[in-house]
């Protein structure tokens, strides 16, 4: 298939491999981030590991839109559309079996008479408005920069046709906030669990709005390199490589390999868009992150007739997950779904206890998905890992005596 | 099924059908109820399409001689929305489904029994072209439909049809192909491109609408698999159809049922390209994407050329392939070897497949 076929080709991948056993050099570590689900999604889905040198290990980052709504943002919706018998929910499907607090989930409140509607985009609930005017239709908007572009299209088209009896509720967030926050010490982690990355495979579809300016402040405040990457196999095998030479040469750059979709700017009409309809909210927790300052969109002034949270008084209170699960360390990247005891016996993407497990783009959707079992090959990643550690420990003994 | 009770089998009273208006009419309660609505109703749509003389025979149940050997039974419900789609409709597929059933022990198909759940409402005419296409699709595929039964429903507790289809065949002396019989170094086929069928119903689901010329591969497999009796024999191990749940769902189940692993090679599937687009467009995985007219074989290596030759002569195999091959694994997964040259776990769906939003 034209323009997918180039970009999943099994001899410049292997050319690639080739390349990164040569370049990534065995005495140190690369320990890369890719920040998007997306990205966690595609080096699962292709087998990326099985082609990487024992010295790079990916981290995989918290940008999974279900994934980082914390649990206090979805008892909201929950209680909205419980509260009103007026309500329509309007959602995307992966947020529906997300659980709240009790375990109960919005899959749950339908099943007990809530009208929660799944829909794939904005339009669709704007749809539902108008073959609905006796109801109130209120749009979950969730997602990072992607997504959020057609919510506020969403909410300009409603204002410009007079639809009165439809509203978001906005929990739109910003990837560069969420990087800084993994580039800071995370707030409320333990000792041990303090994460460092090298550096980010950076988001495609954000990047094509925000552009990738966007990520200047990773090397100029933090010397960390990033990458964008297009979201194909020999996308993120190419990114790697390019974080392999930086990482090398020392150096700190935003380099863009996708450079078919993404520019320095980004998309103008959709930054309009974005900022005719939001604005940033002070703080906005995260799971995994906690409360990041400026991280997040709420609904400005001018649209507050469109803002849900204000229409039926929405009150967030933050609330606890569940006992066990390792979600919020997961999505620092501080731990790997594996490292969660819950992980595959009673979490299962049929009984989904955390997010990160309902999500296709959750780190441990796609480890339990695509490689349930790995836990044998993660072991001995991780033992040539340390074999690798401890050789280098031993190289550079000798270095001090030579 | 209460035939007797409320005589709404298909077997024939002797009595004259009435005029039905079959281009603008609907189904009432009345044709349910076991009077004289229901019996025009069965003559004139049912008979009058599955006609064959076991039907005929006018009695609550259908007579037939036997030959000695192995007889295979299977039974399968179809409750698909939308009732029509491009390649076919639910009664096209009842046929098919069953049929396939049958054919996946290495059987001939020979009798079908039916049961129609109709919803208040539906129009006569829709129920014509079902039925029409039913009796349709059990004559290319050699087999009669000799018992049937039909219930009304009150609007609102059907989604317009559901069809209930039964059937029996008749495995030939020495074959015997089952699901545990999978073995190591036994080569997978399957017999063509996969997805079509469930990415020409995706299109046409209400949200999804996206336009494609494509149609469900929906077909009975018998004559195919008569094909593949003859040539390979006992060289088959495994034949199965990959309908729910796809390709991977029943690599899984055979994995299982053998106690054996499998290992497929990406760049070998076949997969047209109008099905990885809309699969690239929705997030899906065509591997999870219902089939109604493909089937896996599991076949001794050896044989495993001349068993695609000939399926590859067939009009219903002509795009097989050979797509991996059954290894030892004490685990039981089922693996792929990806274009790039690394390794994924296939596991069965979780869930519903849903698009992915970012």
């Amino acid at each position: 298939m034209k323009y997918i076929d180039e970009f999943r080709d099994g001899e410049r991948a292997r050319g690639l491999a080739r390349a990164l056993q040569t370049e990534a050099r065995p005495d140190r570590q690369y320990r890369l981030m890719e920040f998007c689900g997306g990205h966690t999604h595609a080096v699962f889905r292709y087998g990326i590991p099985d082609l990487l040198p024992a010295s790079i290990e990916l981290i995989h980052g918290p940008g999974c839109p279900v994934c980082v709504l914390p649990i206090g943002r979805l008892d909201m919706a929950i209680r909205l559309v419980c509260d009103h018998p007026e309500v329509i929910l309007a959602s995307y499907g992966d947020m529906l079996r997300v659980p709240g607090s009790k375990r109960r989930s919005l899959l749950q409140a339908r099943a007990d008479g809530a009208d929660v509607r799944m829909v794939y985009s904005v339009s669709d609930a704007l749809a539902l408005a108008r073959a609905n005017p006796e109801r109130q239709v209120v749009f979950f908007g969730i997602g990072f920069e992607t997504t959020t572009p057609p919510t506020a299209l969403g909410i300009l088209e409603a204002q410009r046709s007079g639809l009165d009896n439809f509203s978001v509720f906005c929990n739109h967030v910003l990837t560069p906030a969420a990087m800084k926050a993994i580039l800071n010490v995370p707030p409320g982690a333990q000792a041990g669990e303090t994460l460092e990355v090298d550096g980010f495979i950076g988001p495609s579809h954000v990047s094509v709005i925000i552009g990738s300016d966007a990520y200047s402040f990773c090397a100029g405040q933090y010397h960390k390199p990033v990458v964008i990457a297009g979201f194909e196999p020999l996308d993120v095998l190419q990114s790697i490589l390019m974080l392999v030479r930086q990482l090398n040469e020392g150096r700190a750059d935003i380099e863009n390999q996708y450079t078919r979709a993404v520019t320095p700017g980004g998309n103008p009409k959709a930054q309009a868009a974005v900022a005719e309809v939001f604005s940033l909210r002070p703080t906005f927790e995260w799971r995994g992150l906690g409360d990041i300052p400026e991280s997040a969109l709420g609904i400005s002034k001018a649209f507050q007739a469109y803002d849900a949270e204000q229409r039926f008084d929405m009150v967030y209170q933050s609330a606890a997950g569940t006992k066990g699960c390792e979600c919020p360390a997961v999505l620092r990247g501080a731990k790997k779904p594996i490292d969660c005891k819950l992980f595959a016996t009673t979490c299962t993407p049929e009984s989904p206890l955390g997010s990160c497990m309902v999500s296709d783009e959750g780190a441990c959707a796609a480890y339990f998905t695509y490689g349930r079992f790995r836990q044998e090959a993660e072991q001995r990643q991780a033992e040539q890992r340390a074999e690798h550690r401890a050789a280098r420990a031993q190289a550079t003994a000798y270095g001090e005596h030579g | 099924m209460n035939m007797k009770q409320a005589d709404n089998s298909f077997q024939p009273g002797r009595r004259q059908a009435r005029k039905l208006d079959l281009k603008n009419g609907r189904v009432e309660l009345t044709h349910g109820a076991g009077g004289r609505a229901m019996a025009d109703l069965i003559d004139l749509i049912f008979r009058r399409a599955f006609d064959n003389p076991l039907l005929n025979q006018g009695n609550d149940q259908a007579a037939f001689d036997v030959a000695a050997g192995r007889m295979v039974m299977s039974t399968d419900s179809f409750v698909i929305s939308p009732l029509f789609f491009p390649g076919g409709n639910i009664g096209s597929l009842a046929v098919h489904g069953t049929v396939n059933d049958l054919a996946m022990a290495g059987a001939q198909p020979l009798y079908l029994s039916t049961g129609f759940i109709l919803e208040e409402g539906l129009p006569l005419a829709d129920l014509t072209r079902i039925v029409d296409a039913m009796a349709k699709a059990a004559r290319d595929a050699g087999v009669q439909i000799i018992t049937g039964d039909t219930k009304v429903v009150e609007r609102g507790k059907g989604d317009g049809v559901f069809i209930n289809t039964a059937g029996i065949g008749r495995v030939p002396a020495g074959i015997n192909i089952s699901g545990e019989r999978a073995r190591p170094g036994q080569k997978i086929l399957v017999s063509g491109t996969i997805g079509d069928h469930g990415v020409a119903i995706m299109s046409l689901r209400k949200g999804l609408q996206f336009e494609t010329a494509l149609q469900s591969d929906c077909a009975s497999l018998n004559g195919l698999v008569a094909r593949m009796v003859d040539q390979a024999g006992s060289a088959i191990a495994v034949l199965r159809d990959p309908t729910r749940g796809g390709l991977a769902a029943t690599l899984n189940e055979i994995a299982d049922q053998s106690g054996v692993g499998i290992r497929l090679h990406e760049h070998s599937l076949p997969i047209r390209p109008e099905v990885r687009g809309a699969c690239e467009l929705l997030g899906l995985d065509p591997l999870n994407v219902a089939n109604e007219g493909k089937l896996i074989a599991i076949v001794e290596a050896r044989q495993a050329d001349a068993l695609l030759d000939t399926m590859r002569q067939h009009v219903n195999g002509h795009e097989a392939a050979i797509i991996g091959e059954v290894i030892d694994d004490p685990m039981h997964l089922v693996r792929m070897v990806t274009s790039i040259g690394g390794e994924r776990v296939i596991d069965w769906l979780h869930g519903e497949q849903l698009p992915r939003i970012c």
